[in-house]
């Protein structure tokens, strides 16, 4: 492993360049993804349309968005590129989540908002988002998870990031620059998971006492 | 209601603190500079190099880069683009300002017909081919370009020496990059103009390995890969020049070139065929980086 | 569209039929590729996962490697395999980074099967005295199979649009042509391919819509809450609940 001794400084460069892209890419997505879910969460009419298109989205591969979003005057070989594919993908996972987090608050809840005389704008921001934070940060953390390994591919269209060691490391076959690669990628990936969790523990601290109901067995009932 | 707001004006915050963090540590990233894919770089002399997603293609763009800090320039790196078709309209509109190339498939990517094959023929027709805005400095009598490789033993067993050689075995399959398939000089060339059949198996960066496994018969291997030596593989001659002669040649933007010329050409000057493959070496069996390989050798090379 | 036109004729094109890889062969290799990837790793992640879920323990490592295996970038972890198998278990090595891909989902969807079942159901199982094996097979496996479809039907069309990376090692499959799109920087090559891949996924997609409407079991009433497994294209596997 004296190969990933010598190039820190590369890898470390690298990894800033990952997490900035794909940091962009989650909260763009995130952004977006929370009025399209609410849209379709409210008109249920439009929420079998909304949500099946939107999850069609991250069945396309990432080289066909690339091109087809050449058409809307991005250079194919750019970051520009790479980001708007990410946030494409991200909002493709995340607004199911923002729907279904919707959906789980407590009909009474909002009833009593309502009755309380909390108009539309402020019901959504104190009780319906705040409500479906736990649902929402699951898929969030699905989506953090998701953008940073993906964003690898970003190597094959001239975009720096921690792909470059897997392509660079295949052309001089030396496996440890594609392991550190790899290495690299789940770690952050995994780093991000686990601030998303505690960021959700901070912010959301009624959750702390409310858990999944675990399936219970009666161990002393056995055959 | 307060410590709710409070909470997340905190989150929100710690966001947004961390969002500059990140973009202000990013910028000092020693492969590429800025994203110069569309409009020009904002200062007019700092001059930016690029390169292929091709590692010896890397070091050569290092080695330039590091030549015009040593005189003085400034400069900015953009590597890794990609392939010909990819980044030749950055140099066009300015974005990128020099480039390390091969004149060969150069000359090819601008005029597919040319019968131009010997290096000087070659050098004079890019010359004319190139688009106003673009020219080349001069040649370096180092080479990197394709050429069909084959084992020792195959070569052997079959009596091999030139591509003709190939025409009357039966079964063989080449191996080389996905798009070989619709190169001039693939698997059609072979046909066309040796007569030799054979299938196509993208092989991509496992050519060599899968050449010297027997998966494959024929290899397209650059002529500068180290392995050629290291895995004795025998490189077929081509005397009907379905290659074309490929020295490397750096490319740059006309209004640069006088500037840099003095510098680059130097460089070019003592690059040699043999240098360019110990360059290899030292980044695939040694496993040093663009940097230090081309510190070394512009110190070998009394360049710095 | 002009691109969306010559994607098209692309596809259709008579040139599709002839050269190193013909557009059917391709299809065949991918398809190939999909199903025995995530046939191998139902094999693996089945059992696993139901017996997560009929003892109730070892959830929480299960899901934590789940989401770790979701971060493995697809293209690196091929490159690796490849390099360190060497270049005669090529097709290993690939198989072996899909089964990796799709082992979460399906893992997911035999623990969260079996988890939705109401106890009560399985309490009466044992009231009635059957043994823990007759409890999985005759009441956790039927119940759970809708969830459990789901999972595969997630894992199947992970896997087929990250077949796509085979190519980089010289696989074929769907994602020869666009490399070579993007080497030659041959859009319409791109799009056609990727075009391919998409409606190979909303077939596949449909094909297991169906196999879950085989799949819910008669209900009769409140007592089972099997839940027909909606489509993955509009469904996230929650995995940190």
């Amino acid at each position: 492993m004296s190969w990933v001794a010598d190039n820190v400084d590369l890898i470390w460069a690298l990894t800033l360049d990952h997490l900035r892209q794909s940091a962009i890419a989650i909260i763009a997505g995130f952004v977006l993804s929370v009025p399209l879910g609410w849209l379709a969460f409210r008109y249920t009419r439009l929420r079998g349309t909304v949500l099946t298109v939107v999850g069609l989205l991250y069945t396309i591969p990432s080289f066909a968005l690339f091109a087809v979003l050449t058409l809307f005057g991005i250079p194919f070989l750019s970051e520009l590129n790479l980001l708007v594919a990410l946030t494409i993908y991200a909002v493709a996972i995340m607004t199911r989540s923002v729907t279904d987090g919707l959906a789980s608050v407590d009909p009474g809840a909002r009833s009593a908002a309502i009755a309380v005389g909390f108009g539309a704008w402020r019901r959504f921001w104190t009780v319906d988002l705040p409500l479906s934070g736990p649902v929402v940060l699951a898929g969030l953390r699905v989506t953090a998870m998701s953008t940073i390994s993906l964003a690898t591919v970003g190597a094959l269209i001239g975009v720096q990031n921690l792909g470059y060691l897997f392509t660079n490391g295949s052309q001089r076959r030396i496996i440890a620059e594609v392991f550190a690669g790899v290495v690299a990628v789940v770690i952050i990936a995994v780093i991000v998971d686990v601030l998303l969790m505690l960021a959700g523990r901070a912010l959301m601290p009624w959750t702390r006492r409310t858990s999944t109901p675990r399936p219970g067995r009666l161990r002393a009932v056995t055959a | 209601m307060s410590t709710a707001r409070t909470r997340l004006a905190v989150a929100l915050a710690g966001t947004a603190i961390a969002a500059l963090a990140l973009a202000g540590c990013a910028s000092s990233d020693p492969l590429s500079g800025d994203s110069t894919d569309s409009g020009d770089s904002s200062d007019s002399s700092t001059i930016v190099i690029g390169s292929q997603a091709y590692y010896s293609n890397e070091i050569i763009a290092e080695i330039y880069a590091q030549a015009l800090e040593g005189a003085g320039f400034t400069v900015e790196r953009d590597f890794n683009i990609g392939q010909r078709d990819a980044y030749l309209p950055s140099l066009e509109d300015g974005s990128i300002d020099l480039f390390p190339e091969y004149t060969g498939n150069l000359l090819q990517y601008f005029e597919p017909d040319t019968t131009a094959t010997t290096p000087d023929d070659v050098y004079a027709a890019l010359k004319d081919a190139l688009p106003d805005g673009l020219t080349v400095l001069d040649q370096s009598p180092a080479t990197d370009q394709d050429s069909y490789n084959v084992t020792a033993a195959f070569a052997e067993e079959n009596g091999l020496t030139s591509i003709e050689d190939l025409s009357g075995i039966d079964g063989l399959v080449l191996g080389g990059p996905p798009e070989l398939e619709e190169r001039p000089y693939g698997p059609k060339g072979l046909e066309e103009v040796y007569g030799v059949s054979v299938t196509f198996n993208p092989t991509a960066d496992t050519t060599v390995d899968e050449l010297v496994a027997g998966n494959i018969q024929v290899g397209n291997v650059y002529s500068a890969d180290p392995r050629i030596e290291t895995d004795k593989l025998v490189t077929l001659e081509d005397p009907k020049g379905l290659f074309l002669a490929s020295n490397v040649v750096p490319l740059v933007n006309a209004d640069l070139a006088d500037e840099i010329a003095d510098v680059i050409n130097a460089v070019s000057a003592a690059l040699t065929p043999e240098g360019l493959v110990a360059l290899n070496v030292e980044s695939t069996v040694d496993q040093r980086s663009s940097e230090d390989i081309a510190k070394d050798w512009l110190a070998d090379n009394g360049l710095s | 569209m002009n691109l969306l036109a010559e994607a098209f004729a692309w596809i259709f094109s008579p040139a599709r039929l002839t050269g190193t890889l013909p557009l059917p062969t391709a299809i065949a290799q991918h398809l190939a590729f999909t199903f025995g990837s995530v046939a191998i790793a139902a094999v693996i992640a089945i059992p696993i996962g139901w017996l997560i879920g009929h003892t109730g323990r070892g959830r929480e490592i299960a899901v934590f490697l789940s989401g770790a295996a979701r971060a493995l970038p697809a293209l690196g972890l091929v490159v690796l395999l490849v390099m360190l198998f060497g270049v005669n278990l090529k097709t290993e090595a690939a198989v072996t980074v899909f089964v990796v891909l799709a082992i979460p989902s399906i893992l997911a969807g035999a623990y969260a099967g079996i988890e939705s079942i109401d106890r009560s159901v399985i309490d009466a199982g044992r009231a009635m005295g059957m043994t823990e094996w007759q409890i999985l097979f005759r009441i956790e496996m039927p119940l759970g199979l809708s969830l459990l479809i789901g999972g595969l039907r997630s894992a199947t069309l992970q896997v087929v649009a990250t077949v796509t990376i085979a190519a980089y090692v010289g696989l074929g499959g769907l994602g020869f042509y666009i490399i070579q799109g993007i080497n030659l920087r041959d859009f319409a090559e791109i799009l056609g391919a990727s075009i391919i891949v998409v409606v190979l996924a909303l077939v596949l997609d449909g094909l297991y819509a169906l196999l879950a409407r085989f799949a819910v079991p008669r209900t009769d009433g409140p007592r089972t809450r099997a839940r027909v497994a909606s489509s993955p294209l509009t469904r996230v596997p929650q995995f940190s609940r």
